[in-house]
């Protein structure tokens, strides 16, 4: 119960099947559960051909602040510990070192950021996850790198129109663009287009539930 | 609605400022934001222009967002066509250029739409002149151009009323950012120049940085 893993079958990327989210106390919180279907909705998301201004939104619907944040706490924890172990994992060298640690200062700024902005909300931050990351060298780091960042930008999108407070909507823009910027420097060293699309999709409800409902209990 | 209004509250936002010790990163980004962001509350006595809003002069609301957003990126699509018609530069770097000026596009379509569906009416397409010298200052000017129109996307945000535009307006927004931290990669420069929290910029410091390649 709690060690529930993707399988090759419900996901379009596979290296994605393999991560684990794991939590102590047995029980997945909200925020994790959303955070699978982020995933996994990532994953199908070039599929989707989504004009701008259909009327499509939001990742969410009737989450808190605080249950919105806790969701995006989660998604920085995955990336920042990704990058953390990246460090000695992913044998990077050069410019993609420096990379790494680039990644992995900014993602962990954003888990305090997001830990002290729940806290002043009244709200309890989720605990760490621990996660698993199935991937062995450069090539594999980057892959799933770029997955985590294309996903976390669109889970952002998605999920920011929810936000009822001015200051952490402006929060949440100022660490989405980051990841955005994450993301299309990864993509540069993965040789693949920085920007590929001219409006980065969001994850809509439809979507994420269609992506979680396999991994409801 | 209540606790909006108490969140986006001068009062309360000091509140939250002074909290910061936990969260140093998080504290120097609200501070960085903190001025613009007073302008946010619609109660008109934080805002910075008299009651007014930063973009009144493009329209009422998000009407006036969108059409600042427009304006700015009616400068970017002009600025890479011009920049693919100079013939600075070739292969690899042409076809990024070309494609973020195809990207540009696409948002001023989406834009003018956007005003439309509204009922507004699209602001016009400025007159522009760029210089274009070489290669390297092009480049340069180019991750300007981005970077700008990245923190003025991030600036109006908050002021936007309708769930949808505003989930539009985060589409394009986290684009000019990875268009600015592709050119900043070019450029040799850090992909992220304020840190792990984006800094967002206030109407005028934008209107002011792009005047002088408005022409007539």
């Amino acid at each position: 119960m709690s060690n529930k893993t993707m399988t090759n079958e419900q996901l379009a990327k596979p290296e994605l099947a393999a991560v684990h989210i794991d939590d102590d106390s047995g029980d997945l919180s909200r925020s994790e559960v959303l955070l699978k279907g982020a995933l996994a909705a990532g994953a199908v998301y070039g599929t989707l051909a989504v004009g701008p201004f259909v009327r499509k939104a939001l990742a969410m619907t009737g989450g808190s602040d605080v249950d919105i944040l806790n969701f995006a706490l989660t998604l920085e924890y995955l990336e920042s510990t990704f990058y953390e172990e990246a460090k000695s994992r992913a044998k990077a060298s050069g410019e993609l070192k420096s990379l790494v640690n680039l990644l992995a200062k900014d993602e962990q700024q954003h888990v305090e950021a997001l830990a002290g902005t729940i806290k002043k909300l009244g709200g309890k931050p989720v605990a760490k996850p621990k996660f698993d990351f199935p991937y062995s060298g450069t090539g594999g780091f980057l892959k799933l790198a770029q997955t985590f960042e294309d996903t976390g930008v669109s889970a952002y999108n998605g999920a920011a129109p929810m936000i009822k407070s001015k200051e952490v909507l402006t929060a949440a823009g100022s660490i989405v663009q980051v990841e955005a910027r994450h993301a299309a420097a990864i993509r540069l060293q993965n040789k693949e287009e920085p920007a590929p699309a001219a409006f980065d999709t969001p994850l809509d409800e439809k979507q994420v539930l269609k992506a979680v409902e396999p991994f409801l209990a | 609605m209540a606790d909006i209004k108490q969140l986006a509250g001068p009062q309360s936002r000091r509140k939250f400022l002074a909290v910061g010790g936990g969260s140093t990163a998080l504290a120097a980004f609200l501070a960085a934001c903190g001025s613009d962001s007073s302008s946010t509350t619609t109660t008109g006595t934080t805002s910075m222009s008299g009651g007014k809003s930063e973009t009144a002069e493009f329209g009422k609301g998000d009407v006036g967002i969108l059409n600042y957003a427009l304006t700015l990126e009616y400068l970017e699509t002009a600025f890479y066509a011009e920049v693919v018609k100079s013939g600075l530069f070739k292969g690899a770097d042409l076809a990024t250029i070309r494609k973020f000026g195809q990207e540009e596009a696409e948002h001023v379509q989406a834009l003018t739409q956007a005003v439309k569906s509204l009922g507004g009416k699209p602001a016009p397409e400025p007159k522009a002149e760029f210089p274009l010298k070489d290669a390297k200052s092009v480049l340069e000017l180019a991750g300007t151009v981005e970077n700008l129109g990245a923190a003025a996307y991030l600036g109006q945000a908050a002021n936007i009323e309708s769930p949808e535009v505003l989930a539009s307006a985060l589409a394009i927004h986290s684009v000019e950012g990875r268009h600015a931290a592709a050119l900043n990669t070019l450029l040799g420069e850090s992909i992220t120049p304020d840190g792990a929290f984006a800094v967002p910029a206030d109407v005028p410091t934008v209107l002011k940085s792009v005047e002088p390649f408005i022409v007539g």
